[in-house]
Parts: structure tokens; sequence; C-alpha cells
């Protein structure tokens, strides 16, 4: 042993000596030698997924805090604090330090909004994030189980929202709790028993409270927290993906070093959206608990909105006929199945399992195993992009649809007839999202194809010898040019014999997909191509030659 | 085509004209030379920046400073009414702002000065690290190998008996964490059944608690009622559980306008008719009475209620009508329950159709 303190390396600086004395009794190095350099790529909508964790993060400190004075109890006392309008009114501890959080607590009030502001944002971040990753092909091998990890993230991330808005136990989160208790009921067979459970008796009980409290503060964020380790536990051994473009292949990173670069910029990004959200916090009220009162069963406010992440099972509720052309109750055997509310929700649970299965689902249609470390653009991947257009829409007419009342009232429309135009939208809105994504994707990339044949209006016309007028167009640099070049022409992939011989039902469909997904593409411009438009100005056929619906069809 | 499967990165070449992936796409030009920034180049530009940079931290500072003046020169003494301007009120309103403000440039001052930083004066080259396989296969094999020792020295192969008791033991070792879940709640469902109205108790103001006049109910007009021994429970016996399940709207209708089948013809009091104010959807309370229309709305998802037909529904997502409690007068003049509701209130649950069933062999 004694031998090694002959070679044992001595630092000069003192910020050295300290990195030594750490290192050698924690054996950083490698970590340090592992990150410190790793290349990050840049690009604005890399920083969704940084927002959803940088609002967890201000959720856990801000959540924290309202946890030294939250009361989690039903046990019901007579509100003497501040608040005059309260005053001697009977009511749960739970609305009670509620109370005394927002008014008797110095920076209470502000505490409360920066949780609640940072909830919205993390939901928010969250579901643009996963959009993102959807339209840029992220979710393809390697990063299948991480888009996987994501779904679960973005379920936990409702589940916890749902369940702090519970906690202030005011007639709105009471409500809430109320249409939660009669969508478990629905459940056939064993649903009631389930509320029974969960409210330990019947609704509303005395043990809900604790029991949402133990949920919200404790399990769902150590769930979060375990998958947002895995995620990025993920992202490491992936390395992130990036756009495609000149110098970025499927074999490297192109970006910037952790340190300093992208550790300036990210960490610098975590205190700028702490001040967004503090400037929400301190500007905007949000779930002002002391206009709506403790929970009684017998008042509601009309035009009272959950938080938006609820808003798509409330509006899909809303849209659905209750008792047209007949009653939706049907009784089997002498148990009651409520359709009316169990249907609307399957088209939902449906969403999510496509939701998670997607990435397989395309590489089944795609017959593309390949490793894809670079992203699509969202034109070049049109059918993906229609996809993710209609799926869009179909959540977001149920959303709306949450608001039919505020629509009708904003607009002086009729509340029913607002109801029977989202009813045609959410049947046709998805299919004309889709036609209209997919239409323009192809415009894109035609576009796309004109620039780099023919080069960028210039916005200078020229006078031609024989008096024509034209707009100058400049060519590309290459470096542009490769940008809008450099994608995966997919091609149909039909029906295949299998080993057998035999063309299965199964992949008949698939051939089909594959089909519809690939019989309309544009293709990107080739050298010739390009040689050929400089050639003789024969713009439009060039142009066109980029579509192959004809040449697929033999 | 080519085969997709085999694990390397590969562009298809697709235009049918060529006669060579290779051929038939641009090369890679690599990246675009590095263009250098004004803070690269000019001395002065850089100092500026730094400049920038210090004020933005200077600002943070501040921010942090401007905090405390709120938070400990703000004083917000006296009862707060209401978010109106009363003093206390405008105090916290104020408090809560400029803590929000002090916190929101003690962090933006740090976050865009950092970035800014980062942006101008840290290198911005852009670096090229090449991507290794998530595992070779060579990995792959070791780690087969050790996986398959494992296996062996285990010795699980050979005795099987020790592996399928195992796996029973296993099975059933968490299963009393799934049984001590049991006494999460009761499984008594007769509770959904039942309301605490009952023959002869009287229909009260809510949340006033004083009985009601048949003659007090006008037409046109609705009240929000509960039944009176209502108030003689208290918040630990249940009083929101009942009150849930209790809520009533009381109405006067022109009995002519109304209709009314055989077997309800005693059920209302000269046209004033009461009914769960709970929604057969998902259970909201009704609060709105359009009295033109005689219709009741519900606030939740807008399910619409035809007062002159037992509460049939006419739009929207419930699918039953509204449960209606037979009502009379007593000896007072007073409004009273004759009888519990016939039917379980509220929203639909399973056992629903059984409770039905035996409470109408109740009835009879
Ligand atoms: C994981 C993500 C989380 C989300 C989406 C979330 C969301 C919410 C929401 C929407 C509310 C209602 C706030 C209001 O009154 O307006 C709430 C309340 C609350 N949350 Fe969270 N929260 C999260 C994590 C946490 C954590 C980690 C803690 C504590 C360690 C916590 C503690 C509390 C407490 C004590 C309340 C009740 C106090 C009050 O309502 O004023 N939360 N939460
Ligand atoms: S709860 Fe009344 S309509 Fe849904």
């Amino acid at each position: 042993m004694s031998s090694t303190t002959d070679y044992e390396y001595q630092p000069r600086t003192r910020s050295g000596r300290i990195a030594n004395f750490v290192d050698t009794r924690a054996g950083v190095s490698p970590m340090v030698k592992e990150f410190g350099r790793k290349i990050f790529p840049d690009h604005w909508t890399f920083m969704f997924g940084e927002v959803a964790l940088y609002s967890f993060v201000i959720l856990l400190l801000s959540g924290t805090f309202l946890a030294f004075w939250f009361d989690p109890t039903m046990t019901s006392l007579e509100y003497h604090g501040s608040y005059v309008p309260m005053q001697g009114v009977e009511m749960s501890g739970a609305y009670a330090s509620t109370l005394n959080i927002s008014f008797d607590i110095r920076g209470g009030l502000f505490l409360r909004q920066l949780h609640h502001w940072s909830a919205l944002m993390f939901v928010m971040a969250l579901s643009v994030h996963m959009l993102r990753v959807f339209f840029t092909g992220a979710f393809r091998r390697p990063r299948e189980l991480n888009w996987v990890v994501g779904c679960v993230l973005f379920l936990l991330a409702i589940v916890a929202g749902f369940s702090g808005y519970s906690l202030p136990d005011d007639v709105l989160s009471g409500n809430g709790l109320r249409i939660a208790d009669a969508m478990l009921k629905a459940i056939p067979v064993v649903g009631t028993y389930m509320s029974m459970f969960m409210f330990g008796g019947e609704f509303p009980g005395l043990a809900i409270i604790g029991r949402m409290y133990i949920a919200h503060v404790l399990i769902i964020p150590a769930l979060i927290l375990i998958m947002i380790v895995v995620h990025l536990f993920m992202v490491v051994v992936h390395k992130h993906t990036q756009y495609p473009g000149p110098g970025r292949t499927e074999n490297n990173v192109v970006g910037f070093p952790v340190g300093p670069v992208y550790a300036a910029k990210a960490g610098g990004f975590f205190f700028i959206v702490f001040g967004i959200l503090a400037l929400l916090a301190g500007t905007t009220t949000i779930n002002a608990i002391w206009n709506y009162g403790p929970y009684d069963p017998s008042p509601v406010q009309a035009g009272s909105q959950p938080d938006f992440y609820m808003g798509f099972p409330d509006g899909a509720l809303r849209l659905m006929p209750g008792s047209w052309p007949f009653s939706w109750e049907f009784t089997i055997f002498g148990w009651v199945l409520p359709m009316a509310i169990l249907l609307p929700l399957i088209p939902i649970a449906l969403l999510f399992v496509a939701m998670f299965a997607y990435p397989w689902i395309e590489r089944w249609v795609t017959k593309d195993n390949r490793v894809h470390n670079v992203l699509d653009r969202p034109r070049n991947a049109p059918f993906r992009t229609a996809i993710g257009a209609a799926a869009v829409t179909f959540y977001a007419v149920q959303m709306m649809a949450a608001s039919s009342d505020l629509i009708a009232t904003h607009f002086h429309v009729g509340l029913n007839d607002v109801t029977y135009w989202l009813r045609a939208a959410y049947f046709l809105g998805p299919i004309l999202a889709f036609i209209i994504a997919r239409r323009m994707c192809l415009a894109l990339q035609r576009k796309d194809r004109e620039i780099v044949l023919h080069g960028r209006e210039s916005g200078r016309i020229q006078a031609l010898p024989h008096g024509e007028f034209v707009e100058v167009h400049e060519p590309l640099d290459e470096y542009k040019r490769y940008r809008l070049v450099d994608f995966e022409d997919y091609q149909v992939q039909p029906a295949r014999a299998n080993a057998k011989g035999k063309v299965t039902g199964m992949e008949k469909m698939r051939g089909r997909l594959s089909r519809w997904y690939f019989e309309d593409r544009v293709a990107p411009v080739t050298p010739q191509e390009l040689e050929a438009a400089h050639g003789h100005h024969d713009d439009h056929e060039a142009v066109g030659a980029g579509s192959h619906k004809a040449q697929l069809d033999k | 085509m080519g085969d997709h499967r085999d694990g390397t990165p590969q562009h298809s070449g697709a235009v049918v004209t060529s006669d060579g992936a290779a051929k038939n796409q641009f090369p890679d030009p690599g990246l675009p030379p590095h263009r250098p920034r004004v803070t690269d180049v000019d001395p002065k530009a850089a100092k500026r920046a730094e400049r920038q940079v210090v004020l933005l931290f200077i600002i943070s500072i501040l921010g942090s400073i401007l905090f405390f003046i709120a938070y400990f020169g703000i004083r917000v003494d006296g009862p707060i009414y209401d978010v109106v301007n009363t003093e206390p009120t405008s105090q916290l309103r104020l408090q809560n702002l400029l803590l929000g403000l002090g916190i929101a440039l003690g962090m933006f001052g740090i976050g865009i000065g950092v970035v800014q930083w980062a942006r101008t004066l840290m290198p911005d080259h852009e670096l090229v690290e090449e991507r290794h396989d998530v595992r070779t296969e060579e990995q792959r094999a070791e780690a087969q190998e050790i996986l398959t020792t494992i296996y062996d020295e285990s010795g699980i192969k050979r005795r099987p008996l020790l592996r399928n008791t195992l796996i029973g033991a296993a099975i059933l070792a968490p299963l009393p964490f799934v049984g001590l879940l049991r006494d999460l709640g009761p499984t008594d469902l007769t509770v959904l059944r039942h309301t605490i109205w009952d023959e002869g108790i009287r229909l009260v103001r809510d949340p006033s608690g004083t009985p009601i006049k048949a003659s007090d109910v006008t037409l046109g007009s609705a009240f929000h009622v509960v039944p009176e021994n209502l108030s003689e429970l208290g918040h630990h016996d249940g009083y929101l559980d009942e009150k849930a399940k209790a809520v009533v709207l009381l109405m006067r209708l022109d009995p002519d306008k109304v209709n009314v089948s055989a077997d309800r013809e005693d059920w209302n009091v000269d046209g004033i008719f009461a009914y769960s104010k709970v929604c057969t959807h998902v259970g909201c309370p009704i609060a709105l009475y359009e009295q033109h229309t005689h219709h009741l709305l519900c606030p939740c998802h807008q399910s619409t209620f035809d007062l002159t037909n037992e509460c049939e529904v006419i739009f929207g997502p419930a699918s039953r009508p509204l449960p209606q409690l037979p009502i009379t007068v007593d000896s007072e003049g007073y409004l009273v329950a004759r009888s519990d509701f016939h039917e379980p209130v509220g929203p639909t649950y399973s056992q629903r159709g059984f409770a039905v069933r035996d409470m109408q062999g109740e009835a009879n």
C-alpha cells in the first residue's frame, strides 16, 4: 500500500485539492470523464422535456412547504381565521388549513399558487414534449421503452394533479371526487366495491382526504421520481436524437458539451422556468378556494371548470347522449350497465392503448426495425404526422366539450347546438385533421423540392432582355440543400407470403396499411434531378417527378 | 428496398431512375464552417456582454432583497373580507405580488444571465461525438454466459421440486398484503338504497332549516330542501353522506300542464313536486331551474330533465329520470315526506337493479 503514496497525484491549486479529496474518497473521476464533455444536441423543441422536469422539481419544493401547514383531515371544526366571510362556518380541517395557508401564513398564498401553476406547467410541458417525440419519430428503435416510460409519466401526472386538486376539500374538489366516485361505480360488478373501498364507505365519508393525501405527497411523487430517473438514465444510454442536417448521421451526435455550454444553458433555463412560475404565482390568482366554500353536496357553481388536463374525460361524458335514441342504461340479468358513462370512455382507453403501442404499430407497418438516431422532420413522415394530428384533434374536441357551456354563453349560441356541433366534430374532426395534415405535409415536401431545384425566391425582380420580368431565385448552398434532401423515402411494403408460402390475413392488413401510409409520397431531390433542372428549365416536370403514386401501383 | 433488419443504418435510395443508391443521393457536406460571433472577434463586444451578464446577476440579488422587504415590510393585520379593496386585503395582494416579483427577478436574473453568458462568451463550436451501440454483440454473449453460469450453479434446473415450491411460496407471500386492504371499506351495499327521508319527515330549507308550508311554494319558485332530521346528525355521524343523498328540489307547477302516472298520483301536493337533486348521470347537484320551460338543468354535463314528464331526460348524458320524493302535508300544514324514495338516488351502480327490485317488493 505504501508504494501508492509515492506516486500519488499532488494537485497544485486549491480547487484541484478539493476535487482530489472528493475523488480519492468517492471515485467520481470516471463520472466526470463520462459526462463532463458529453455532447448534447441543441434545438428549441428539445426544451419541453426540460420544462417538465424543472416544473416537477418546483412541485416537490413548493409541495413540501405546503405540507408543513396543510392538515389532511376531514374532522370538522369551526373556522376562526382572518378570512371574515368564512368565520364561524363548519368545515373540514383540510379546508380550514388551506384557508389558513392562503390568509394567515405569510407567503402561503404565493406557495399555493406556485404549486398549482407548476402543476399546470408540468402536465402541459409533458404533453408538448410527448407530441415532439411523436411527431419527430424519436420513439423508434432503440427508444421504444423510453416512450412507454413517458406514457406512464403522462398518466401519473394526471393522477397527481387530480389527487392534489381534491385535497383542499372545497366545493369544486368535492364535486370532482363525486364524479370520480360515479365513474368507479359505473365499472361492472366490482366498481361499487371499489368506490366503497376508496371512500371507506359511502361518498364522501371521512377517509378520502387522508388517503388522497398519502397518495399525493408520497406514493405518486415517488413513482414519478422513479420513472423520471429511469427515463433520464435511458436518455444517457441512448444519447440524444438529433435533427437531420449536414454532418449529422446515425452514428454521431453533434452538439455542445455538457460542461460548460450545455450545463449553463440547461441550468440557466431552470431558473427561467422558476421565474416564469413565480411571476404567475405572484400575479395571477388560481383556484380561489375561499370563494367556493367548504365541500357541501348541495351547491355547485355553474361554469366551473376542472383543471385543463381533466377536461377530456369530462368532455367525453358531456358529448354522449344518455337517453337518445333510447336509454343507454342496460340491465342484464339484474346487473345494470350505465353505457352512457362507459361508452365514451372506451375510445379514450383505446387511444391510450394505441399511444403505448404506437412504436410497435409503426414498426409492424413499415417493417422498419433499424436504429434511428436521426429524427424525422414531421413533414417527411406525412402518415405519422397525420395520425398524430387526428389524435390531437380527437383529444381537443373532447377538451372543448368540457367547456361547452362557456362556449355557448361566450358566443351567444344555444348550449344544445354547441353540443350537436361538437358531437359532429368528435367523429369528423379527426378524419379531417388526418386529411389536412397529410396534404399539408405533402405540399411542404413539394415546396422543399421546389426550393432545392430552383432556389429560394429572393424577392428581387429582374427584367429579361426580351422584356419579360422574372423573380430571381437564389440557389441554396450545399449545407442548406442537404438539410432539405436528407430524409428517407419510405416505400410501400406489400403483403408477402410467410415461410409456408401463405399470405396471412394479418399480413394482408399490414400490406394495406402500408399502402395507405406510403402510396402518396414525395421523394427527396436527387443530384441527377438537380442537374436536369439546371440544364433545361422545365420546372414543373421536375417537381412532379417526385410523386410516385403511379409507379407503385404495379 | 433491401433488408431493413440488419441493424446498420442505411438509406434506401428509392427513385426509380437510379442505377445505384450511392449515386442517387447528395453527399453529406459535413458540418458547416463555424461562423464567429461578434463577441468572438470584437473584445469590446465581449466586454459589453460580460457587463450585461453582471447586470443580470445584480438584478437577481436585488430581486431576492425585494422578497425580504415585502416579507417583513408589509404587515397584513386584521380581518380579510374578500378580494375587495379593504385595507388588509389589498395589503395581502400587494405582498403576494411583491413576493412573487422578488422571487421571479431573483430567478430570472440568474437564469437569463447564465444563458446569456453561455450564448455570448462560452465557445459555440459544435462538437461531434461518435455513438456506440447500446450494447455490443460481445457484451451480449458475455452476459448470456454469466447468466447461464448463475442458472447452472443455482441448481434450479436439476431440482424441480425446489423450484416449484419456491414459485408457490413466492406467489402466496404477497397475498397477505392484498388481504390487508380488505378493511379499506365496508361491503354492505344496502346503505346505497336508503336516505334519511321517511314518513312524516318535514321538508326544510337548505341551509336555514326552516320548514315549508304548501302556501309558501308559489308558482315558479324553487326550494333547495333537506330533511328536517338531517340537523340531528353531527359531522361525524355521516352528516355529509346523508346530505349527499337526501338533497331535494321543490317546485310548484301548474297541475294541468303536468303528466302524472297512475301510481304517483298522490306523490305531489296540488302541483308541488319534490325531486332528488342528485343527478342520475354522475351525481352533481342539479342547481338550475328554468321556470318558463319547466326544465331542470345539471351544470356539470348539461343533462336536462323535463318537470312536466316526471323528470324524464330530454337532453344530455343522463339515462334515467330523477327519482321523485312522495310528499304530503302534515296537520300543521307543513310539507312532509310520505316515505323514503322508492329507488336509490344518484348515479348508477351495477347492483342497482337488484336494489330497485327489492325496494319495489317492499313498497307493495
Ligand atoms: C407530482 C406532481 C404534483 C402535482 C401535479 C401536484 C398538484 C397539486 C395541485 C393541483 C394541488 C391543488 C393546489 C391548490 O390548492 O390550488 C395540490 C395541492 C397540494 N400538494 Fe401537490 N402536486 C404534486 C406534488 C406534490 C408533492 C411532491 C407534495 C409534497 C411533498 C405536494 C403537496 C401538496 C399539498 C400539501 C397540497 C394541499 C395544499 C393546498 O391545496 O393548498 N404536492 N397539488
Ligand atoms: S352529473 Fe349531471 S349531467 Fe353529468
